[in-house]
């Protein structure tokens, strides 16, 4: 290969990993709301990613044949309307079941009440994949739209020779992932049922004695995060194909751009997660298909190792 | 006694095995005595899980690394050099155990969440490597001319059931002597306070990384055992996320913290997932895994501490034995037997000099200078916020500084890991106190006592002579969540003085007591200082201490404002104005 075609992969693989990285971003903000305002590390992250694929997969098959365009415009109606299924999914199972040891509750566990919050999310995460294998199946599926083998080309650059690019489905993907965060920020920042949501995150106690409850607060924090999440699961699921287990490979991709970020941070994690798209695709350039999700999991350990504070975050290392 | 349970375990461990074997003789069907060798790999592996998460409470979601390695070392050693696994499994131990100290040695900076995180990562993170190696289906090669030699025992599966007893029974010895040893003790003061156990001698660091090496060896082995009995190992049955979870759910489920709890899990849960399977498998094909999902669901809500406990609770009130110690000492007695301490001719017994400790801007600490002398009893007071206890956390290791010296009996301090400090002498308590609630306010004191005592019983005489010293010995068997804030800090005190220190730091012992309590209390600590203990005490209220102390040292913003005798330093117009304000001038 000669320079040309170096720089050509380069930019290639920057391109892909910034559109995947902005998605990556995306499911890392609805993993962070969930720690920033509960202070419960959610296991089962990844399986409610996966439920937002399959929710987005049935939600094509159920529209795409109906609407003109539906090929094109269909996979993004789909992972849109991933994200309100999901969040009932998630208030449900907060009621039911991880309120019983968070929030108030946790006040009269002791240390050992944060591990029971962990374990608790690990057995919802392997009823959630196992029973997806029971619901779905295990042969993997993917939606199809013609935008995911359909792209922009740019160039050619430098003398004709450097050809990149931009897939069409990535790149419109990317743009609503780019605008579900600003819109979510502002509403964290803006509204007032975001604003009480950050004051039970700030103080819990005393947001119970402005009249804030607390309890519902962290279920709307736990619905939207994992919404988030499923949001971004949604958008993934056209052009990749899926199983019931996927959550496993992301929930630690999650982990390593929310860590990144700074734990509890909004943009630190939107940050760290397109952080970690490029890191996954750019190992592309040196390493075997095969091991980019080991070098993702090595970059995570060094990343906790190194740097648990985050690279933009402050002190989150008492958890 | 301390372990009540010491000879009552065999029994029942004996029996339980007696019933196993027996149960095997008389099953005659293939299928039924491999469930009964799969139930005993996995109460093992909850065994290996619990060493480490159950008694020192770092939770591991990574412990499908150890016997994955474990179960393709034994499979690709006998494809390529042709070894047997009478010889392999063995070595899988000792890889498990190597690869338990290099990732314990790696990940124990980390604590809590953050640890859990970590240790899902290294299984996962090998599964890929061992796909990537195209090792996606590897197969024991069969030995016709002598299977024995190689373990194979496929038409007589019932040997798996006894070999997989074998390993059983090893390996709940080895968690009883853990368990009955200051090992078990150390950890589960680790699972309760780390920071308390570290400041009271423990190495917290090296007893964790004990308990990860031989919990990985365990792992190893045991993972080698499956593969054998499952002539094939692939990535997902070695790494995947269902081999860690299973092991910590059939250690949860049957009871964390004791022998008996992976036992009952695995006796419970593999069974009823095996039936699952055979009858559901077809058109649930996640059926186990949802079983074990739920098992987890269902304990961390209705019995968080596992059946175990529950059935023990239920028929006995939990607690430990209440017969007292042999040691009939006396208050003198005890007295005497503390003060035996080395002697050193340096006048002072610790130099401070220019310590400074910043936290971002805030110079919680700054460039401070004193000399504590032997034998005295030194006030260390100042407002909220002055820099007390970050003092007294760089003077006893947990927080490093980032300049200054302390020499400590002659010796540099600064550096050393708390639990080096307090193994040369220098004890503390906590301004919040830091117990280990689970455990009998005898337990608690035993643990302070280790850094000196050379057993497990001279521990025990040792901290029933600092009981007797603080006026505790008749509520010895007390469980320390139970007893008042008064009692609280007697037991920080008796755990401090446990480990004969020359120095103790006090952090603000008087906090929240009443008037008479503060009295009793500090007869106490004047009778300490008589015994020839240097000490140190925090306060933020200077009144009660006057009577007190010998001398006072003021801190204020982090540096010493003044020092001197109560007198000289109650009439410091500087003192007065700063700190003790117009109220206290008037009133003295």
């Amino acid at each position: 290969m000669d320079t040309a075609q170096h720089i050509e992969n380069f930019l290639q693989f920057l391109t892909t990993g910034l559109l995947t990285g902005t998605i990556y971003g995306l499911m890392c903000v609805g993993l962070t709301t969930i720690f920033g305002i509960m202070r419960v590390i959610n296991f089962a992250q990844g399986e409610f990613m996966m439920i937002g694929m399959y929710a987005a997969y049935y939600c094509f098959g159920l529209i795409g044949a109906h609407i003109y365009f539906g090929d094109y415009i269909a996979p993004f109606i789909a992972a849109l309307a991933a994200a309100p299924i999901v969040y009932l999914l998630g208030i449900s199972i907060h009621k039911l079941l991880v309120s019983r040891v968070t929030g108030v509750e946790s006040n009269r566990l002791d240390s050992e009440g944060h591990y029971a919050q962990l374990i608790l999310t690990l057995g919802i995460s392997l009823i959630l994949s196992n029973g997806g294998l029971v619901v779905f199946g295990s042969t993997p599926v993917s939606i199809s739209t013609p935008l995911a083998w359909t792209a922009w080309p740019i160039g050619p650059l430098s003398g004709e020779r450097i050809l990149v690019f931009v897939n069409q489905k990535e790149a419109i993907a990317a743009v609503i992932a780019v605008a579900v965060v600003i819109a979510f920020s502002a509403f964290m920042s803006r509204t007032r049922i975001g604003r009480s949501l950050r004051a039970a995150a700030d103080n819990s106690i005393a947001a119970i004695y402005m009249g804030i409850d607390v309890n519902k607060a962290h279920r709307i924090a736990f619905g939207l995060g994992v919404a988030l999440t499923a949001l971004g699961g949604g958008l993934l699921a056209s052009g990749t194909a899926f199983q019931p287990f996927v959550g496993i490979e992301y929930v630690i991709v999650m982990y390593a751009g929310v860590v990144l970020g700074g734990l509890g941070s909004l943009w630190g994690a939107f940050f760290g997660g397109l952080t970690i798209g490029l890191i996954r695709a750019m190992s592309a350039l040196f390493l075997p298909y095969q091991l980019e999700n080991t070098a993702i999991f090595v970059c995570f350990l060094a990343i906790l190792l190194l740097r648990p504070d985050g690279l933009f975050g402050k002190s989150s290392r008492q958890v | 006694m301390l372990q009540p349970n010491k000879h009552r375990h065999w029994p029942w461990i004996m029996a339980f095995v007696g019933a196993y074997a027996l149960l095997s003789l008389v099953i005659d069907n293939d299928y039924y005595q491999r469930v009964m060798t799969i139930v005993l790999v996995w109460a093992v592996m909850g065994l290996s899980w619990n060493l480490l998460s159950g008694y020192s409470g770092l939770v591991s979601f990574g412990h499908a690394a150890f016997f994955g390695l474990g179960g393709y070392f034994v499979v690709l050693s006998q494809i390529a050099w042709q070894w047997s696994p009478w010889l392999s499994i063995p070595v899988a131990a000792l890889i498990g155990a190597a690869a338990g100290l290099a990732i314990g040695s790696i990940t124990f900076r980390l604590r809590g969440h953050y640890f859990a995180l970590a240790m899902l990562a290294y299984p996962l993170a090998l599964l890929y490597v061992f796909e990537w190696l195209g090792y996606q289906e590897v197969t024991i090669p069969r030995v016709t001319d002598a299977p024995a030699a190689y373990m194979q025992f496929h038409d007589q599966m019932r040997v798996y059931v006894f070999i997989g007893l074998g390993i059983l029974v090893l390996t709940m010895m080895l968690s009883r002597f853990i368990e009955e040893h200051r090992f078990g003790k150390s950890l589960l003061a680790i699972k309760q306070d780390e920071t308390a156990a570290e400041a009271s001698g423990i190495n917290t660091r090296a007893w964790k990384l004990r308990a990860i090496t031989l919990s990985g060896a365990i792992a190893g082995g045991i993972g080698g055992f499956y593969a054998v009995v499952q002539l094939v190992v692939t990535p997902p049955s070695a790494f995947g996320m269902l081999v860690s979870a299973q092991a910590l759910t059939v250690a949860m489920f049957g009871g964390v913290g004791t022998v008996w709890g992976p036992v009952i899990g695995a006796v419970t849960l593999v069974p009823l997932s095996a039936w699952l399977d055979a009858r559901f498998a077809q058109d649930l094909p996640g059926i186990q895994g949802v079983l074990y999902g739920v098992a987890i669901v269902g304990v961390v809500l209705l019995a968080p501490e596992g059946i175990f406990w529950r059935i023990k609770d239920h028929f006995k009130r939990r607690g430990i034995d209440p017969t007292p110690g042999g040691q009939g000492s006396t208050q003198l007695d005890a007295a005497q037997r503390l003060s035996t301490q080395q002697t050193y001719d340096d006048p002072i017994i610790m130099r401070v000099r220019d310590l400074s400790k910043a936290y971002g801007g805030l110079r919680a600490v700054d460039a401070v200078s004193f000399d504590v002398n032997r034998g005295e009893i030194l006030g260390l007071i100042g407002p909220n916020g002055a820099g007390k206890t970050t003092l007294f956390n760089l003077l006893n290791g947990l927080t490093k500084p980032d300049e200054g010296s302390i020499v400590f009996n002659g010796t540099e301090i600064v550096g050393a890991e708390p639990n080096k400090i307090c193994a040369q002498g220098l004890g503390r308590t906590f301004q919040v106190v830091k117990p280990f609630r689970r455990m009998s306010i005898l337990e608690n004191v035993i643990i302070g006592a280790y850094v000196r005592a050379r057993d497990d019983a001279e521990a025990r005489t040792m901290a029933e002579l600092a009981l007797d010293l603080v006026g505790l010995a008749d509520d010895a068997q007390r469980i320390a969540g139970t007893i008042s804030n008064e009692q609280l800090r007697l037991v920080e005190l008796a755990r401090a003085l446990a480990g004969r220190p020359s120095l103790l730091l006090l952090d603000e012992i008087f906090a929240g007591l009443s008037h008479s309590e503060v009295d009793a209390l500090m007869e106490r600590v004047k009778r300490l200082s008589t015994l020839g203990i240097t000490i140190v005490i925090i306060e933020h209220t200077m009144q009660a201490m006057v009577k007190l102390v010998d001398r006072f040292i003021v801190l204020d913003h982090g540096s010493v404002l003044t020092q001197g005798t109560p007198s000289e330093v109650t009439k410091n117009p500087e003192v007065i104005s700063a700190y003790l304000g117009k109220k206290w001038a008037e009133n003295a």
